[in-house]
Protein backbone atom coordinates (compact mmCIF):
# COMPACT_ATOMS: atom_id res chain seq x y z
CA UNK A 1 0.00 0.00 0.00
CA UNK A 2 1.19 3.49 -0.71
CA UNK A 3 -0.24 6.93 -0.11
CA UNK A 4 0.86 9.20 -2.88
CA UNK A 5 -0.17 12.52 -1.39
CA UNK A 6 -1.08 13.28 2.23
CA UNK A 7 -1.42 17.05 2.65
CA UNK A 8 -1.19 18.00 6.34
CA UNK A 9 -3.87 20.68 6.52
CA UNK A 10 -4.57 23.09 9.40
CA UNK A 11 -8.32 22.45 9.29
CA UNK A 12 -7.78 18.70 9.45
CA UNK A 13 -5.40 19.13 12.41
CA UNK A 14 -8.11 21.16 14.18
CA UNK A 15 -10.75 18.47 13.61
CA UNK A 16 -8.38 15.74 14.72
CA UNK A 17 -7.31 17.62 17.89
CA UNK A 18 -10.97 18.20 18.76
CA UNK A 19 -11.76 14.51 18.30
CA UNK A 20 -9.17 13.48 20.90
CA UNK A 21 -10.27 16.30 23.20
CA UNK A 22 -6.96 18.16 23.02
CA UNK A 23 -7.46 21.90 23.62
CA UNK A 24 -3.79 22.86 23.10
CA UNK A 25 -3.94 26.07 21.03
CA UNK A 26 -0.92 25.02 18.97
CA UNK A 27 -3.38 22.86 17.01
CA UNK A 28 -5.91 25.66 16.44
CA UNK A 29 -4.32 29.09 16.38
CA UNK A 30 -1.55 29.97 13.92
CA UNK A 31 -0.76 33.26 15.72
CA UNK A 32 -0.32 31.48 19.03
CA UNK A 33 1.65 28.67 17.35
CA UNK A 34 4.15 31.23 16.04
CA UNK A 35 5.08 32.08 19.63
CA UNK A 36 5.84 28.44 20.54
CA UNK A 37 9.08 26.50 20.14
CA UNK A 38 7.96 24.69 16.95
CA UNK A 39 6.91 28.12 15.61
CA UNK A 40 3.94 26.82 13.60
CA UNK A 41 0.78 24.76 13.84
CA UNK A 42 1.98 21.19 14.32
CA UNK A 43 0.09 17.91 14.18
CA UNK A 44 -0.78 15.91 17.32
CA UNK A 45 1.40 12.80 17.87
CA UNK A 46 -1.07 10.29 16.39
CA UNK A 47 -2.21 12.47 13.46
CA UNK A 48 -0.58 10.40 10.70
CA UNK A 49 -3.24 7.76 11.38
CA UNK A 50 -5.57 10.14 9.52
CA UNK A 51 -3.57 9.48 6.33
CA UNK A 52 -6.29 6.83 5.80
CA UNK A 53 -8.36 9.76 4.46
CA UNK A 54 -5.90 10.04 1.57
CA UNK A 55 -5.70 6.34 0.76
CA UNK A 56 -8.20 5.90 -2.11
CA UNK A 57 -8.51 2.16 -1.41
CA UNK A 58 -8.85 2.36 2.40
CA UNK A 59 -11.20 -0.53 3.24
CA UNK A 60 -12.73 0.98 6.39
CA UNK A 61 -14.48 3.77 4.47
CA UNK A 62 -17.78 3.30 2.61
CA UNK A 63 -17.43 4.00 -1.11
CA UNK A 64 -20.16 5.06 -3.53
CA UNK A 65 -21.68 2.14 -5.42
CA UNK A 66 -20.04 -0.51 -3.23
CA UNK A 67 -21.64 -2.68 -0.56
CA UNK A 68 -20.68 -1.67 2.97
CA UNK A 69 -20.39 -4.21 5.76
CA UNK A 70 -22.02 -1.95 8.37
CA UNK A 71 -25.79 -1.87 8.92
CA UNK A 72 -28.42 -0.41 6.60
CA UNK A 73 -31.67 -2.21 5.91
CA UNK A 74 -30.01 -5.27 7.49
CA UNK A 75 -27.43 -5.50 10.32
CA UNK A 76 -24.75 -5.93 7.66
CA UNK A 77 -24.75 -4.87 4.04
CA UNK A 78 -22.69 -7.83 2.82
CA UNK A 79 -23.48 -11.53 2.79
CA UNK A 80 -20.52 -12.49 4.91
CA UNK A 81 -18.71 -9.75 6.74
CA UNK A 82 -15.20 -10.94 6.16
CA UNK A 83 -13.07 -7.83 6.55
CA UNK A 84 -12.54 -6.21 9.91
CA UNK A 85 -16.02 -6.73 11.18
CA UNK A 86 -16.23 -10.31 12.23
CA UNK A 87 -18.89 -12.64 10.96
CA UNK A 88 -17.21 -15.87 12.02
CA UNK A 89 -17.18 -14.59 15.56
CA UNK A 90 -13.59 -13.43 15.36
CA UNK A 91 -12.59 -9.82 14.94
CA UNK A 92 -9.69 -7.85 13.51
CA UNK A 93 -8.40 -5.50 16.19
CA UNK A 94 -5.55 -3.08 16.61
CA UNK A 95 -3.06 -4.56 19.10
CA UNK A 96 -0.15 -2.11 19.13
CA UNK A 97 0.94 1.15 17.57
CA UNK A 98 4.42 2.67 17.70
CA UNK A 99 5.74 5.93 16.28
CA UNK A 100 9.19 7.39 15.80
CA UNK A 101 9.24 11.12 15.15
CA UNK A 102 12.15 12.41 13.11
CA UNK A 103 10.87 16.00 13.24
CA UNK A 104 7.55 17.68 14.20
CA UNK A 105 4.91 17.41 11.50
CA UNK A 106 3.66 20.89 10.50
CA UNK A 107 0.56 22.23 8.80
CA UNK A 108 1.56 22.71 5.17
CA UNK A 109 3.72 19.61 4.96
CA UNK A 110 2.79 17.34 2.07
CA UNK A 111 3.73 13.76 2.82
CA UNK A 112 3.83 10.53 0.94
CA UNK A 113 4.01 7.13 2.55
CA UNK A 114 4.89 3.55 1.82
CA UNK A 115 3.85 0.53 3.85
CA UNK A 116 5.57 -2.84 4.03
CA UNK A 117 4.62 -5.94 6.01
CA UNK A 118 6.68 -6.85 9.07
CA UNK A 119 6.64 -9.98 11.21
CA UNK A 120 3.67 -12.26 11.87
CA UNK A 121 3.24 -14.52 14.89
CA UNK A 122 0.60 -16.47 16.80
CA UNK A 123 -0.27 -17.15 20.38
CA UNK A 124 -3.11 -18.61 22.38
CA UNK A 125 -5.18 -15.87 24.02
CA UNK A 126 -7.06 -16.13 27.32
CA UNK A 127 -10.20 -14.31 26.20
CA UNK A 128 -10.43 -14.72 22.41
CA UNK A 129 -8.90 -18.06 21.38
CA UNK A 130 -5.99 -18.22 18.93
CA UNK A 131 -4.53 -14.79 18.17
CA UNK A 132 -2.75 -14.09 14.91
CA UNK A 133 -0.60 -10.96 14.98
CA UNK A 134 0.76 -9.15 11.95
CA UNK A 135 2.95 -6.11 11.77
CA UNK A 136 3.10 -3.38 9.16
CA UNK A 137 5.58 -0.55 8.89
CA UNK A 138 4.67 2.76 7.28
CA UNK A 139 7.24 5.45 6.54
CA UNK A 140 6.05 9.02 5.96
CA UNK A 141 8.31 11.25 3.88
CA UNK A 142 8.08 14.98 3.18
CA UNK A 143 8.40 16.77 -0.16
CA UNK A 144 12.20 16.59 0.08
CA UNK A 145 11.96 12.82 0.62
CA UNK A 146 13.13 13.26 4.20
CA UNK A 147 11.70 10.71 6.63
CA UNK A 148 9.33 12.50 9.05
CA UNK A 149 7.51 9.71 10.91
CA UNK A 150 7.96 5.95 11.08
CA UNK A 151 4.86 4.06 12.18
CA UNK A 152 4.73 0.40 13.19
CA UNK A 153 1.28 -1.08 13.58
CA UNK A 154 0.40 -4.51 14.96
CA UNK A 155 -2.98 -5.97 14.11
CA UNK A 156 -4.49 -9.05 15.69
CA UNK A 157 -7.11 -11.36 14.32
CA UNK A 158 -8.97 -13.18 17.07
CA UNK A 159 -10.52 -16.63 16.75
CA UNK A 160 -13.69 -15.45 18.51
CA UNK A 161 -15.19 -12.33 20.02
CA UNK A 162 -13.14 -11.03 22.96
CA UNK A 163 -14.78 -12.22 26.20
CA UNK A 164 -15.66 -9.46 28.62
CA UNK A 165 -14.55 -9.77 32.27
CA UNK B 1 7.52 24.53 28.72
CA UNK B 2 10.15 21.87 28.18
CA UNK B 3 11.32 19.55 30.93
CA UNK B 4 14.84 19.92 32.30
CA UNK B 5 17.19 16.97 32.81
CA UNK B 6 18.56 18.66 35.95
CA UNK B 7 15.11 18.70 37.54
CA UNK B 8 13.83 15.23 36.59
CA UNK B 9 14.18 12.08 38.66
CA UNK B 10 13.43 8.43 37.98
CA UNK B 11 9.99 7.73 39.42
CA UNK B 12 8.63 11.26 38.85
CA UNK B 13 5.19 11.10 37.29
CA UNK B 14 2.55 13.20 35.61
CA UNK B 15 -1.12 12.22 35.56
CA UNK B 16 -4.19 13.65 33.79
CA UNK B 17 -7.80 12.66 33.40
CA UNK B 18 -8.04 12.46 29.60
CA UNK B 19 -11.76 11.78 29.25
CA UNK B 20 -14.74 11.59 31.57
CA UNK B 21 -17.83 9.61 30.56
CA UNK B 22 -16.67 8.94 26.98
CA UNK B 23 -19.55 9.64 24.63
CA UNK B 24 -20.54 7.71 21.54
CA UNK B 25 -20.53 11.06 19.81
CA UNK B 26 -16.82 11.59 20.56
CA UNK B 27 -16.12 8.17 19.07
CA UNK B 28 -18.05 9.26 15.95
CA UNK B 29 -16.00 12.48 15.94
CA UNK B 30 -12.79 10.45 15.97
CA UNK B 31 -14.06 8.19 13.18
CA UNK B 32 -14.72 11.28 11.04
CA UNK B 33 -11.39 12.98 11.75
CA UNK B 34 -9.22 9.87 11.43
CA UNK B 35 -11.09 8.30 8.53
CA UNK B 36 -11.46 4.94 10.32
CA UNK B 37 -15.15 4.17 9.78
CA UNK B 38 -15.02 0.59 11.03
CA UNK B 39 -18.68 0.03 12.09
CA UNK B 40 -17.48 -1.68 15.29
CA UNK B 41 -16.87 1.85 16.58
CA UNK B 42 -20.01 3.64 15.46
CA UNK B 43 -22.70 1.19 14.34
CA UNK B 44 -24.57 -0.31 17.31
CA UNK B 45 -26.70 -2.66 15.20
CA UNK B 46 -23.75 -4.12 13.31
CA UNK B 47 -21.59 -4.38 16.43
CA UNK B 48 -24.18 -6.17 18.56
CA UNK B 49 -25.89 -8.33 15.91
CA UNK B 50 -22.98 -9.20 13.63
CA UNK B 51 -19.90 -8.40 15.73
CA UNK B 52 -21.22 -10.06 18.88
CA UNK B 53 -20.08 -7.28 21.22
CA UNK B 54 -22.31 -5.73 23.94
CA UNK B 55 -22.07 -2.28 22.32
CA UNK B 56 -19.75 -0.23 20.13
CA UNK B 57 -16.27 0.50 21.50
CA UNK B 58 -13.61 3.16 21.00
CA UNK B 59 -10.87 2.95 18.39
CA UNK B 60 -7.61 1.95 20.08
CA UNK B 61 -6.17 4.99 18.30
CA UNK B 62 -8.67 7.25 20.10
CA UNK B 63 -7.30 6.01 23.44
CA UNK B 64 -3.75 6.50 22.15
CA UNK B 65 -4.64 9.98 20.87
CA UNK B 66 -6.25 11.02 24.14
CA UNK B 67 -3.25 9.61 26.04
CA UNK B 68 -0.92 11.68 23.87
CA UNK B 69 -2.39 14.96 25.12
CA UNK B 70 -1.24 14.05 28.65
CA UNK B 71 2.18 13.33 27.15
CA UNK B 72 2.55 16.55 25.15
CA UNK B 73 1.18 18.60 28.06
CA UNK B 74 4.03 17.09 30.12
CA UNK B 75 7.01 17.09 27.72
CA UNK B 76 6.06 20.10 25.59
CA UNK B 77 5.14 20.58 21.94
CA UNK B 78 7.29 18.96 19.27
CA UNK B 79 9.52 17.20 21.81
CA UNK B 80 8.46 13.57 21.41
CA UNK B 81 10.90 11.32 19.57
CA UNK B 82 9.13 8.01 20.25
CA UNK B 83 5.68 6.98 21.40
CA UNK B 84 4.33 3.45 21.36
CA UNK B 85 1.48 1.60 23.03
CA UNK B 86 -0.26 -1.74 23.35
CA UNK B 87 -4.04 -1.78 23.51
CA UNK B 88 -4.63 -4.09 26.47
CA UNK B 89 -8.37 -3.65 27.08
CA UNK B 90 -11.26 -2.26 25.11
CA UNK B 91 -12.59 1.22 25.95
CA UNK B 92 -16.38 1.57 26.09
CA UNK B 93 -18.83 4.47 25.99
CA UNK B 94 -19.16 5.86 29.52
CA UNK B 95 -15.55 5.10 30.46
CA UNK B 96 -13.45 7.69 32.25
CA UNK B 97 -9.73 7.40 31.61
CA UNK B 98 -6.67 8.62 33.49
CA UNK B 99 -3.27 8.61 31.80
CA UNK B 100 0.07 8.58 33.62
CA UNK B 101 3.65 9.04 32.46
CA UNK B 102 6.40 7.87 34.82
CA UNK B 103 10.09 8.74 34.37
CA UNK B 104 12.14 5.59 33.76
CA UNK B 105 15.44 7.18 32.70
CA UNK B 106 17.02 10.57 32.13
CA UNK B 107 19.94 10.29 29.74
CA UNK B 108 22.27 12.07 27.36
CA UNK B 109 22.95 10.92 23.82
CA UNK B 110 24.95 12.77 21.18
CA UNK B 111 24.93 15.96 23.24
CA UNK B 112 21.12 15.93 23.61
CA UNK B 113 19.15 15.13 26.74
CA UNK B 114 16.26 12.69 26.72
CA UNK B 115 13.69 11.31 29.12
CA UNK B 116 12.27 7.79 28.77
CA UNK B 117 8.75 7.41 30.11
CA UNK B 118 6.47 4.48 30.93
CA UNK B 119 2.87 5.18 29.95
CA UNK B 120 -0.28 3.67 31.44
CA UNK B 121 -3.90 4.67 30.93
CA UNK B 122 -6.49 3.25 33.29
CA UNK B 123 -10.27 3.19 33.22
CA UNK B 124 -12.57 4.09 36.11
CA UNK B 125 -12.23 0.54 37.47
CA UNK B 126 -8.45 0.94 37.71
CA UNK B 127 -7.81 -1.47 34.84
CA UNK B 128 -5.10 -0.63 32.30
CA UNK B 129 -6.50 -0.02 28.82
CA UNK B 130 -3.27 1.28 27.25
CA UNK B 131 0.32 0.51 28.23
CA UNK B 132 3.35 1.90 26.50
CA UNK B 133 6.44 4.02 26.48
CA UNK B 134 7.68 7.30 25.10
CA UNK B 135 10.90 9.24 24.71
CA UNK B 136 11.18 13.02 24.58
CA UNK B 137 13.99 15.47 24.02
CA UNK B 138 14.44 17.66 27.09
CA UNK B 139 16.55 20.64 28.10
CA UNK B 140 19.78 20.25 30.07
Amino acid sequence: MAIERFPVEAGHIMLFARSVGDANQIYYDADYAETTEPGAVIAPPTFVQASAQFDPEYFLRPKPGEDWFGSGAEPTGVQRAESSGGGGGGTGLHAEQHYEYHRPLKAGDVLHATTRPGKTWEREGRRAGKLTFSESITEYFDENDELVVTARSVGVRTERVVEQD
Amino acid sequence: MALKASELHVGDSHEEEIVRNLSRTQIVQYAGASGDYNPLHTDEIFTTKVGGYPTIFAHGMLSMGMTSKMLTNYVGDGRLTKYGVRFVSQVWPGDSLTATATVEAVREEGGEHYVDLAIATKNQAGKDVVQGSATARIDA
